[in-house]
């Protein structure tokens, strides 16, 4: 087991390499000159050769590479052009943003996925199964982008119950300690703070959550229609054993795990993949981050977001992968 | 071969579209696709307005007679855009999956017959590939070629790339050792012949299969890059671009936004809905009642890039 881990991490470490030789080229393929945008519209040809030369660009190529590979190594991502301010920094503020959305839409996701896909199973070709089944199809193929606005629509104008946009004030107020607004507020004991950040969280939460609902729901139900029909489900039967007891402790136990696997791979996408979802809802986060980076030409920001992403869903998948291992006692590694 | 007597793939053609028709749902999938399609073929033949010249003083208006969905910001007739948009959506989706089936192909295909360095190096890239979310790299890709509608089918397109690379390395794998190839090669038949014309058409079942759900995503990405601004651009009417450009109506004219996305979800889910169905069908290692492999290389199968979100 340990020995698989250490591999996994070691595999990581070419990726990763080749991950950031990959996002160096990208941003140095990106048309426009970096330095002249960072000087300004008017700025002397002085000022830009200087700009030029502090962000290395008078280099040659691989120099530039390896360099910026040793200011990584040491924790050093650069300033933003747009803000000047340090890349760590931004990260500090908007990681969090993204991975309090990604938590929730993931919690909203197996809370409502796993039961719903749990209940089709039940009976395959029932209309319980063929109701859910076809809301799961219309989930996975649902654009959120208009989900998002068609929520929007509802709750702004109709039921003016939730808040459409933003973090609401609890973001910049409370103190914070894990990022993670909603804690935050919990933590300093504010409960009127962490309610309303609630609230924000819930309707970008939601959207971001209904296709990895609906992926979730398909996969629970086929892993557990296909552990029904296995022996040992047949066993428990003819020991008199109660359906409900046969279906929970029997077949969804096994057939959890794939759906587990499912659940790691969503959450590492949707921690860098909720770039439409943070843009409808004004949400702080770093999809959102990066996509005005890339209007931009934000060279330092766009290469630490996406190394960013790139190892926050190496890393998920990782975890997922070493959780499946440990869990399923078929699975022997060494 | 007699008069009457269809060929062997028409048969098989035959037999898995009536298996497609059988079950409701993907019967559902086929009768949206094939309204598409002719919305697509006759849309933009149809006696409609111009879906992109300006009619400022009717701008906002609600759905009437007139306008059997209203007009936008622009005063253009929302259902006349919604109509041409149907053949750019299709396109976009058949042009990004075709650079991801031709090139991923490509890649499967030398990867897994040469093996060594070869394989080594071509899923190494594909690994660093599938390493970036679906969108983000999508986004980035834009960014390096500039937002337009062809440079989203390409970013699309590459985000494809290495899952299809991956399915026919698989197929490859497979056939590789079988007696038939092995014959093959035993009477010197050229590398080039035994790669494209024996291997290869066993592994368009699984790419079609793959193919058809990527479809699905590759016109859910393209519609989300437009959404943001990173594809097609005014005036083109795309459905994505409608809904990115009507966003800020969604308070006094949500008309402007309800066909659009509506005609997004029913193509998607037409697709969806035919790509399950053929899994099925032609593929019963990847169908959910006979299921064998892991869960990881399900998930991959079914969904290039569902984080799109």
């Amino acid at each position: 087991m340990l020995g698989y881990v250490v591999r996994r991490i070691a595999w990581l470490a070419p990726t990763l390499f080749g991950v950031s030789l990959v996002t160096f080229f990208f941003v140095h393929w990106m048309p426009g000159d970096p330095a002249e945008i960072l000087a300004g519209e008017h700025a002397s040809p002085t000022l830009i050769a200087e700009i030029r030369h502090e962000l290395r660009l008078d280099r040659p190529l691989p120099e530039q590479y390896v360099r910026y590979l040793g200011d990584v190594a040491r924790g050093d991502l650069g300033r933003s052009a747009k803000t000047h301010e340090d890349v760590r920094d931004e990260i500090r503020r908007y990681f969090p943003a993204t991975a309090e959305l990604a938590l929730a839409a993931m919690t909203i996701a197996i809370a409502i996925g796993v039961p719903a896909g749990l209940v089709a199973a039940r009976r395959p070709g029932g209309w319980v199964d063929a109701t859910a089944t076809s809301i799961a199809s219309v989930g996975v193929s649902m654009p959120v982008f208009w989900l998002g606005l068609l929520l929007m629509y509802a709750l702004a104008v109709h039921w003016p119950i939730l808040p459409v946009s933003g973090r609401g004030f609890a973001a910049s107020e409370i103190e914070s300690r894990t990022g993670l607004v909603v804690l935050d507020a919990l933590l300093a004991r504010d409960f009127s703070a962490a309610a309303e950040s609630a609230r924000h969280l819930v309707l970008p939460a939601l959207v971001l959550g209904t296709v990895p609902m609906a992926v979730l729901a398909r996969m629970t139900r086929s892993s557990v229609v296909e552990a029904l029909g296995q022996d040992y489900v047949r066993t428990a039967r003819a020991k008199g054993l109660r359906e409900s007891t046969v279906l929970l402790r029997h077949a969804a136990r096994n057939g959890i795990l794939p759906t587990l696997t499912v659940a790691g791979l969503q959450f590492g996408a949707l921690l860098g993949g909720a770039i439409l979802t943070e843009t409808i809802f004004a949400w702080p986060g770093v999809g959102r981050w990066i996509v005005l980076a890339v209007e931009a030409r934000d060279v330092r920001v766009l290469q630490a977001g996406v190394l960013l992403i790139a190892l926050s869903f190496a890393l998920v998948n990782l975890l997922t992968d070493v959780l499946y291992a440990a869990l399923d006692p078929r699975i022997k590694l060494r | 071969m007699n008069q009457g007597t269809p060929s062997r793939p028409a048969l098989r053609l035959r037999r898995v579209f009536s298996r497609l028709w059988q079950r409701p749902s993907s019967r559902l999938g086929l009768v949206l696709l094939a309204v598409f399609v002719a919305l697509a073929a006759v849309g933009p033949q149809l006696p409609l307005e111009d879906p992109v010249a300006q009619n400022l003083p009717a701008r906002l208006q609600a759905p009437s007679a007139a306008h059997w969905l209203g007009t936008d910001e622009f005063g253009r007739d929302v259902f006349a855009r919604l109509l041409h948009g149907t053949r750019v959506s299709l396109a976009v989706g058949f042009v990004a999956v075709g650079i991801g089936v031709v090139f991923g192909g490509l890649v499967g295909l030398a990867t897994g017959y040469f093996g060594g360095w070869v394989d080594g190096v071509g899923m190494r890239a594909m690994d660093i590939l599938l390493a970036f979310p679906g969108v983000l790299l999508a986004v980035v890709v834009v960014a390096i070629l500039g937002p337009s509608l062809s440079n989203a089918m390409i970013a699309v397109g590459v985000v494809g790339v290495p899952h299809y690379a991956r399915i026919v390395r698989a197929s490859v794998l497979t056939v590789r050792a079988l007696p038939f190839v092995e014959t093959e090669r035993a009477l010197g038949s050229p590398e080039g012949r035994i790669l494209f014309r024996t291997i290869l058409p066993h592994c368009l079942p699984p790419l079609l299969v793959q193919s058809s759900l990527g479809l699905a995503t590759a016109i859910l990405d393209a519609a989300g890059l437009s959404f943001l601004g990173l594809g097609a651009q005014p005036p083109t009417p795309e459905w994505g671009a409608m809904l990115g450009h009507g966003r800020e109506y969604v308070i006094h004219a949500p008309w402007i936004l309800i066909a659009p996305g509506a005609a997004i979800l029913l193509t998607v889910l037409g697709f969806n809905l035919v790509g399950d169905a053929l899994r099925d069908a032609l593929d019963p290692r990847l169908s959910s009642s006979f299921r064998t492999e892991s869960p990881r290389a399900r998930s991959v199968a079914g969904s290039p890039s569902k984080e799109l979100a």
